[in-house]
């Protein structure tokens, strides 16, 4: 049977502090680096399955991640534990940076220099999207999906709710027929 | 409406829909913030996501960020725990249940049906922040030397918003 060290309150705290505050624009790849490599939480078949799941349920990737880790060592107060290690630094930081932006915001130069970071933050957006859409390749009749709820806001205008109820069932039913057929 | 319910109630429904983490709801929070509650307008929205892609720390502080510009202090507190909350709760109780599911069809197929939805709305922030940043031909280029850049190699982002913010100030963006 495998081992498994404890981790404590404070160690799952710190942690996702560090974890948090080392990665720009999503921090998920050094989350993994340091849960599996630095510290040995996980092992690297755990982490892969939990991101599976992680990726999968709805909201912030990293966030859940840090409640999966935190409440399988902890329970329920570990998974707060986490939660607030990841969230409370950036948070702040953010907030201090909000308030320089409502302070400065309108000056010409700092105008300019969002335009730039805009621009760029849109690329690595852009590029985590095409990043995610290279495994939708082996199912190539998905990518309409894809294509039709991006026209659908972009374009339209049309309300999130709405359209994720309206496409999911679509998507999963031509998923099940084309893709997972029944053993 | 009181601001602060409706910031709680907006992004808590977002929390559950946000397939594909906090990018994948961008559109959402931009459809709300500009064009239905008149929060903010276009490029301010394009500003705060900027300065959250150049805060280190989860992509989900957008959310911090747009409660702070909405309502100070109770406003960012707000929105952070709408946004993180209700999803956080679900998988804390889904975590047991994905296990128990593993390797069958039923799995495989909501996977299958979701991601490319995801993926739509991922690549729909992107060309929202990019509508926003509206910068003429000069951003438009920065946005896919960017793609590329990021797609070719495993650069920290950090230096990429870097530049992004000199060629801004040199009024090339």
């Amino acid at each position: 049977m495998e081992q498994r060290h404890e981790v404590s309150h404070s160690e799952l705290f710190w942690g996702f502090c560090r974890i948090a505050l080392s990665g720009f624009g999503g921090v998920m790849s050094w989350a993994r680096r340091a849960m599996v490599e630095e510290r040995g939480w996980l092992s690297s078949e755990e982490f892969t399955s939990l991101f599976g799941l992680c990726q999968f349920m709805p909201g912030p990737n990293i966030v859940n991640m840090s409640v999966c880790v935190g409440s399988r060592f902890q329970g329920a107060s570990g998974a707060v534990v986490s939660l607030l290690g990841l969230l409370s630094a950036p948070c702040l930081l953010i907030i201090a940076l909000g308030a320089l932006y409502g302070r400065f915001g309108a000056l010409p130069a700092v105008q300019a220099m969002l335009r730039g970071v805009a621009s760029v933050a849109a690329g690595l957006i852009l590029a985590m999207g095409l990043r995610m859409a290279a495994d939708l390749f082996k199912r190539p009749l998905m990518l309409i999906f894809s294509a039709a709820i991006l026209g659908e806001v972009v374009f339209l205008h049309w309300p999130l709710l709405a359209v994720m109820f309206g496409l999911a069932p679509v998507s999963m039913w031509v998923a099940a027929r084309r893709y997972c057929k029944a053993p | 409406m009181n601001v602060l319910a409706d910031i709680v109630l907006q992004f808590g429904m977002l929390s559950l829909v946000a397939f594909g983490g906090a990018g994948a709801v961008l559109p959402e929070m931009h459809r709300l913030a500009v064009e239905t509650r008149h929060w903010m307008d276009d490029a301010t929205f394009a500003h705060l996501v900027a300065i959250s892609q150049a805060t280190p720390g989860p992509n989900a502080i957008i959310a911090t960020l747009i409660g702070w510009h909405v309502a100070g202090w109770s406003g960012a507190l707000a929105a952070t725990a709408a946004l993180c909350g209700p999803s956080s709760l679900l998988i804390f109780f889904f975590m047991g249940l994905w296990e128990k599911i593993r390797g069958t069809r039923w799995r495989l197929v909501i996977q299958a049906g979701i991601a490319p939805l995801a993926i739509g709305l991922v690549l729909a922030s992107g060309c929202i922040i990019t509508r926003g940043a509206d910068g003429g031909w000069g951003a438009y280029a920065l946005t896919a030397a960017t793609v590329l850049v990021a797609l070719n190699s495993r650069l920290n982002p950090l230096w990429l918003i870097g530049a992004g913010a000199l060629l801004g100030l040199a009024g090339i963006a």
